[in-house]
């Protein structure tokens, strides 16, 4: 290929004092490559049920500065989201990636929330998403990129409002890539634990750097009935 | 950037008794212990996975040219680019012709240590490029044209009246007039202000915490996602990354995340963890349209296979400077160079040589604490011992200091001898401490009675005394 | 008390045997207290770290053997320094990891080779003293004692034991003084500010008394107290573990008027 490619690649295995790997080492290497196994994976959210995940999930959440909210029923998010807007004197515009996950909420319910489904714009100060998976052990979301669901609408509205599943409440983020494993790789995967912060001003806490000052998850606990 | 480690003591004496510098390094000398501490206390299976970390990157090392190779193959068939780099220059360029191909204007980045490393700002600057730091911490050292202190807190050398001082100087657009007293206030003025750069932004430039053999996925690790909104806006997504920054699969890196920020910060899970592979599908509406891994080598791969190896696990977290004790004295900025504390002073020598950088590895008094606190158990003071070998063998320190080794070291192995003159200094030096019992300045070791009293000696050597008490049949 | 007295040999150290006599004869008192027999090899001066940690390999070597040497076939060789203990115990045997008959040796007598408190309290199962001290103590843990050896809770343990002292724990007890030997003298304006801190922290707690298990951080600390003009009477553990305070100024304070 390259030059340069060759030469570092040539003085890597020089200072290991060995050419380049036998067949049976590239195999065995391979294979583990293929089938990736799991390392040690924490007992804190691991050991627990279920539903004792979605506690965990949540109480970590609001650890960093998430606020959270569970609702019963998929009927019940509209009005959550309407509800949390205005409680925080929030615009009730927003803009709702097309994500099929959010699809069979009935927003029309609250028709005071304008709503826009697309890609967010620097304008848009109100962003709503669904994720892919919610994290117990460290209460982080876990979403992917998609056509429906554009990463920029992750970073650029100042709130941030996911709509989470208890079913996608999952212990560790081995769990998350076993999961994503099942679909091919997206382009990007952000893991969000709390809104977005700095320390870099005298090492004082302060949210709202670059991406969201405010993120709020909405849990349809749609395990709470059984 | 020009190192100035040769300057260290100089550095270091300026450092000592810069005032904002010092009130800003008294706030960071006991949070980031006090964070880190609390963190590891929730996860009782803290150690376990720091010899699971080490134990990855290890295999990985031994591996590297397979790990690279396979990254590379995960990379293309998913239409990114990857780019070797042997040299700091290499890598500027290859970094220019993209920005060139793509007609870019401004460029935003992500914080990247390698970037400093191979003064890239500097160059695409004079190369007609504007790159514009997104960190805040970065942003606040590009607009004061400093390089930063610490490798996860750029300007945590600096009090807050410097950093509003310098945003009234460089944001000449706003009132003039306007507050900006506190943290809140300058924290929104620099998120208004970046945010239109975010969106102007040709090119976006970000490091990689970790490079994902598995996937060919690149990782990194912000609070802010200000390296999120770099790489998604923009028409290309340049990744820096050095050799080593290689993991074999998602769950090998999962693991090593575990120890990253709890070590670095305290904290659970960084804000922002970003897994970026390829460029945007045909499909996606958001997403760059190319993706370019620069993989420099800049000495990565000659420390392979030398007793330097086991600094190529350094993550970059910066536990070690947050735990040091001289760190904690004097900042990053005395180091002279990009990479501060103890792990700048095992890995600075290696990339601009042991004559420039040889005070960093003196400059400790090995008391162990970084090594203890390293989430991948790198053996750093042994490493900065082993940089003190090197030294001692080319003979670069001063030559007052090696005789008087020399000396001692020539006593001491002829133990009558020693025995003869340290009853002698021992008399001296306690009749001349009379009963004061200390010395206010010694000839010799002005260093020391500066700002010191030097005890004196009790005024006989334990081993004579023992000598006539065995001569007078007091002991065994 | 054992059968047969454990055979101990005492590596005094350059600076207990240069500086502070009194430790060393603390040391002796202590151990045969608990019932050694202590023998203090003659050909003896230092343990090579000066040599080692300055890069200087072949006179760390040259000095290391010789120590080795000295103290062969003790049962246990005790040192009042966690400093050279450490060297003795880890460092020689990476100082000759090249050298296969010499390591067996270097391994053998570091198994052997204690800090003296750890001894005391670890391998002598010592709970406690018969000493009397009155005042109020801080603890200082030098720093290769402390990540080398382990000794953090066993001085404190020993000192719970001495009457009339009560023990004030000092706020950053594992931060390195400053001292670490050649590093004072290469970089005295660092390792200067660095002992300021330490003796702010130190005359903070209100303790009249400091205590330690190093000479070299004793020295440093008890220089930059008595120049800050600070009361603090400063002394190495063993002095008060042996009940030997009383015969001996602090360090850094003056001896009683002569004649």
């Amino acid at each position: 290929m390259s030059e340069a490619r060759d030469q570092i690649l040539g003085s890597i295995r020089r200072s290991l004092k060995r050419g380049p790997l036998e067949e049976t080492q590239r195999a065995g290497l391979e294979q583990r490559l293929a089938a990736p196994r799991r390392n040690l994976v924490p007992a804190r959210a691991a050991a627990l049920p279920h539903a004792a995940q979605i506690d965990l999930f949540l109480k970590m959440a609001e650890e960093v500065q998430t606020t959270v909210m569970r609702v019963a029923r998929v009927g019940d998010v509209p009005a959550a989201v309407a509800d949390y807007l205005s409680q925080r004197n929030l615009p009730s515009r927003l803009v709702m990636t097309p994500d099929p996950q959010l699809d069979d909420i009935p927003w029309g319910d609250r028709p005071m929330l304008e709503i826009r489904r697309g890609r967010a714009e620097d304008r848009d100060q109100v962003g709503v998403t669904a994720c892919f998976a919610g994290i117990a052990e460290t209460g982080t979301l876990m979403l992917v990129s998609g056509p429906e669901s554009p990463t920029r609408n992750n970073f650029l509205p100042e709130t941030h409002i996911v709509v989470v599943r208890g079913k996608q409440v999952v212990a560790s983020y081995e769990e998350g890539w076993t999961r994503l494993r099942e679909k091919a790789m997206p382009r990007t995967v952000n893991f969000i634990t709390g809104p977005s912060r700095t320390g870099d001003i005298e090492q004082r806490l302060e949210l709202g750097a670059h991406g969201p000052r405010r993120l709020h998850i909405v849990l349809i606990d749609d395990e709470a009935a059984s | 950037m020009q190192p100035t480690s040769h300057a260290f003591k100089e550095n270091a004496r300026e450092a000592l008794g810069n005032a904002n510098l010092q009130k800003a390094l008294t706030l960071m000398r006991s949070g980031f212990p006090e964070r880190r501490a609390a963190a590891i206390a929730r996860l009782p299976e803290f150690e376990a996975l720091r010899e699971e970390a080490k134990a990855i990157k290890n295999h990985v090392l031994e591996h590297l040219d397979f790990y690279l190779e396979t990254f590379e193959q995960q990379v293309t068939a998913r239409g990114g680019q990857v780019h070797w780099c042997r040299t700091p220059q290499e890598a500027r360029e290859t970094v220019l012709a993209i920005c060139r191909r793509l007609d870019a204007k401004t460029v935003t980045k992500g914080k990247t240590m390698i970037a400093e490393e191979i003064a890239l700002n500097d160059y695409l600057e004079e190369n007609g490029v504007t790159p514009v730091e997104t960190d805040l911490g970065e942003y606040i050292i590009q607009i004061r044209k400093e390089y930063p202190s610490h490798v996860i807190a750029p300007a945590i050398h600096l009090v807050k009246e410097q950093v509003a001082a310098s945003f009234r100087a460089t944001h000449t657009e706003l009132d003039p007039n306007r507050r900006l007293e506190d943290a809140p206030t300058l924290v929104a003025e620099a998120r208004a202000v970046l945010r239109r750069k975010f969106l102007a932004a040709d090119v976006g430039i970000t490091g990689a915490n970790f490079c994902i053999a598995e996937t060919g996925s690149t990782i990194i690790v912000t609070n802010e996602g200000n390296g999120d909104l770099t790489q998604t806006l923009t028409k290309a997504h340049i990744v820096l990354a050095s050799l080593e920054k290689l993991v074999p699969t998602l769950e090998d890196v999962s693991t090593i995340l575990r120890v990253l920020a709890r070590s670095a910060t305290g904290q659970e899970f960084s804000t922002y963890t970003t897994v970026s592979t390829g460029p945007r599908r045909p499909e996606d509406t958001d997403g760059p349209g190319e993706f370019h891994v620069v993989f420099l080598d800049n000495g990565r791969s000659a420390m392979l296979g030398t007793e330097f190896q086991d600094m190529l696990r350094c993550i970059r977290c910066g536990a070690c400077m947050n735990h040091c004790p001289v760190y904690a004295t004097v900042g990053g900025h005395a180091y002279g160079w990009v990479y501060p504390g103890p792990m700048g002073a095992v890995l600075t020598p290696t990339l601009v040589g042991v004559a420039e950088a040889g005070h960093l590895p003196n400059a400790s008094t090995f008391c162990g604490r970084c090594e203890s606190v390293c989430p991948m158990k790198i053996p750093l003071p042994k490493m900065m011992r082993h940089w003190r070998e090197r030294e001692f063998e080319k003979q670069l320190s001063p030559a007052a200091y090696r005789y008087g080794l020399k000396l001692w070291a020539f006593f001491a192995s002829h133990p009558p001898l020693y025995q003869a003159a340290t009853a002698l200094m021992t008399r001296l030096l306690g009749w001349f401490g009379g009963p004061r019992g200390r010395f206010r300045s010694l000839p010799l070791a002005q260093g020391w009675t500066q700002g010191r009293d030097m005890p004196a000696p009790e005024g006989r050597s334990f081993m004579s005394l023992w000598a006539e008490r065995r001569k007078n049949g007091d002991a065994a | 008390m054992p059968p047969v007295p454990i055979r101990v040999g005492l590596f005094v150290t350059c600076l207990v045997d240069l500086f502070r006599p009194s430790v060393g004869f603390a040391a002796v008192k202590l151990l045969e207290d608990a019932g050694c027999s202590v023998e203090v090899p003659a050909a003896q001066t230092c343990c090579g770290q000066p040599a080692y940690n300055s890069g200087d390999k072949a006179d760390a070597k040259t000095i290391a053997r010789q120590v080795i040497d000295a103290f062969d076939g003790f049962d246990y060789v005790v040192v009042p320094s966690g400093s050279c203990g450490g060297m003795i115990k880890q460092h020689y045997l990476e100082l000759f990891a090249d050298e296969p008959a010499v390591y067996q040796r270097a391994q053998h007598l570091a198994q052997r080779t204690y800090e003296l408190v750890s001894f005391l309290a670890d391998v002598l199962k010592l709970e406690r003293v018969e000493a009397r001290y009155d005042g109020v103590a801080t603890y200082h843990d030098s720093c290769s004692g402390l990540r080398e050896l382990g000794v953090k809770h066993q001085p404190r343990k020993l000192l719970a034991s001495v009457t009339g002292l009560s023990l004030k724990e000092l706020p950053g007890a594992e931060i390195c003084c400053g001292f670490g030997g050649t590093f004072c003298i290469k970089y005295p304006a660092i390792s200067d500010r660095m002992v300021a801190d330490k003796a702010a922290d130190i005359v903070a707690t209100g303790a009249d008394t400091l205590l330690a298990g190093d000479m070299g951080c004793l020295l440093n600390m008890a220089g930059k107290l008595t120049r800050l003009g600070k009361d603090v009477r400063v002394r190495h553990i063993a002095e008060v573990l042996a009940g030997m305070a009383g015969e001996t100024p602090p360090i850094g304070a003056g001896r009683p008027e002569r004649g």
